[in-house]
């Protein structure tokens, strides 16, 4: 929201706020918030697990939704401001450019996601819907890989970030051992 | 850390002169130069000291709209300083460039260490208005002021034998944060060459000044390599070194990532490249929604006179 402002001031005085670039400075912003609001939607369960606050969960879904619409804008500003509306120029990056191939994998990993995740979908798919939600794993992944192969020099950004889902992963194969150690001590 | 992208602190709306305003000033400075007065323009403290003193012969107008000053003295590649375009302007500050002493090495006559007002002695510096073209994709206008840089190296005796001519920025970690990043892929000090012939086009200028002033530490005080039909990276920064060489010298981009930046890195639009398209370049500064200044990037950045230099050479393999 605080990006309407500023954008609002940029066309008002151009180059106040984002600088000589401003189509560059604009979507490197949206994708570092994109990024951020993905891995705040995967630390939702792990945090509700490590203290004891099932009630969080249900932050999830909206949460996700935030992550999906910043990846669309983000996209947008990409397509409009980068690529200038040219479909050649956006088909040539997504073959030529192995971090906006990265990248195009992340949000087309996500739209199913978006697309299922009213209560509606929830119900009809039952179980089937937790694995479909799974891919919000591969799409983080990608996701990662956009970041890392677009980083030019300086890899701090995407050590933090790989860091954080290096952290979330780790918690979820943690929980998944113990259940299966659980199990085994039940049966015996 | 791209996480926030700040107002850039030195660019204030006074600051980014207009075009005309510019051309103007340019011409007063130029009168008042010669006088060794050019301190009492008010726009920047800078320091003064060698420069003023020897005025320059201006420019002729120039087909291109010059980049207005504050956009060239706040957006940045000068990875010493830190990797957000503004780092280099908030934080090159801390650089001391004076005093500053250039070594001279390798295949010359007179090898050495020069003062930087040895090697101005006797030299006549010159504005020269060229097309700035980084591999980003994004291009400027800037009115430089140096002198040859064939005039420099022949001061040192070149030996027959000599082929290149490598070129160190500095390498000073105190002042230098990005020098100490420990996140970074690059290995410091920052290095790049050309081979001779390229070097002794009347082109390829040693700059010391812009935009009628001394160059502000962003943008490579006090000395830097300006290659106008190269991607800007090739025009190093903070000269320290210079060699002569027999052999081809090793250049920092082609080290981090050889199969994105070659040696020669000519301005080519044919030649894709594994990040940014090269057809075309957005001239800065570009604006949200008032039309971008998109431009077609040119062959050799639109200065066709050192097509002789690559005659008959693979410009897809040599990129
Ligand atoms: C879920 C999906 C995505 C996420 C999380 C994401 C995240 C990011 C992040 C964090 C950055 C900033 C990198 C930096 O610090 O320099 C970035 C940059 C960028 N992204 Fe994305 N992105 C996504 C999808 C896309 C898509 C679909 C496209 C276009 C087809 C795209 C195009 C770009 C471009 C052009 C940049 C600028 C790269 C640069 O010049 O540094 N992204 N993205």
């Amino acid at each position: 929201m605080l990006m309407g402002w500023d954008v609002a001031i940029e066309i008002r005085s151009p180059g106040s706020v984002f600088g000589a670039d401003p189509a560059e400075a604009i979507v490197v912003l949206l994708g570092t918030w994109t990024i951020r609001l993905l891995l705040v939607t995967l630390s939702i369960s792990t945090v509700a697990r490590i203290f004891k606050r099932p009630r969080i969960v249900t932050l999830r879904r909206t949460v996700g939704l935030w992550t999906f619409v910043y990846a669309c804008i983000h996209f947008t500003a990409y397509f409009t401001l980068l690529a200038e509306f040219s479909i050649s120029a956006w088909l040539e990056d997504f073959s030529e450019r192995t971090y906006i191939t990265a990248g195009m994998a992340a949000l087309m990993l996500l739209i199913p996601l978006a697309v299922t995740s009213t209560r509606n979908w929830q119900r009809r798919l039952g179980l089937r819907w937790r694995k479909l939600h799974t891919l919000i794993y591969p799409a983080a992944m990608a996701a990662l890989l956009h970041v890392l192969w677009a980083a030019k020099a300086s890899f701090l950004d995407v050590f933090i970030y790989g860091l954080a889902l290096a952290i979330l992963f780790g918690e979820r194969i943690v929980v998944r051992i113990r259940r299966r150690a659980g199990r085994g001590a039940i049966s015996r | 850390m791209s996480f926030v992208i700040k107002t850039p602190a030195d660019v204030r709306p006074s600051e980014i002169t207009p075009e005309r305003v510019y051309q103007t000033r340019r011409r007063f400075m130029h009168v008042i130069g010669a006088a060794g007065l050019a301190s009492s323009v008010p726009a920047v403290a800078l320091h003064t000291g060698w420069m003023d003193s020897k005025g320059f012969a201006p420019a002729p107008p120039s087909e291109d709209t010059v980049t207005p000053r504050g956009y060239a003295t706040s957006f940045n590649n000068f990875y010493e300083f830190g990797t957000d375009k503004n780092d280099p302007a908030e934080l090159g500050s801390r650089l001391t460039t004076e005093p500053w002493k250039v070594e001279v090495a390798g295949l010359v006559g007179k090898p050495g260490t020069y003062d930087i007002e040895d090697l101005l002695t006797g030299v006549d510096l010159e504005e020269r208005i060229y097309r700035l073209r980084c591999v980003e994709a994004w291009s400027m206008v800037i009115p430089w002021i140096g002198f040859p840089l064939k005039t420099l190296l022949e001061r040192f005796n070149p030996l027959g034998s000599a082929k290149y001519v490598a070129f160190t920025t500095l390498y000073r970690p105190e002042e230098m944060p990005g020098q100490r990043s420990y996140f970074s892929s690059i290995k410091y000090p920052y290095v790049e060459g050309l081979r001779l012939d390229e070097a002794y086009h009347p082109l390829a200028i040693m700059a010391v000044g812009m935009y009628g002033q001394v160059l502000p530490n962003q943008n490579g005080a006090p000395l830097r390599l300006v290659v106008p039909w190269k991607y800007g990276f090739k025009s190093i920064k903070s000269i320290v070194r210079i060699e002569l060489t027999e052999t081809r010298p090793r250049t920092t981009w082609n080290l981090t990532a050889s199969n994105e930046y070659g040696f020669f890195a000519n301005v080519n639009p044919t030649v894709h490249h594994p990040r940014w398209s090269q057809g075309s370049e957005r001239r800065l500064p570009s604006s949200l929604f008032n039309g971008n200044r998109k431009v077609s990037t040119r062959m050799y950045n639109g200065y066709d006179e050192v097509a002789g230099l690559y005659a008959g050479m693979n410009l897809r393999l040599n990129y």
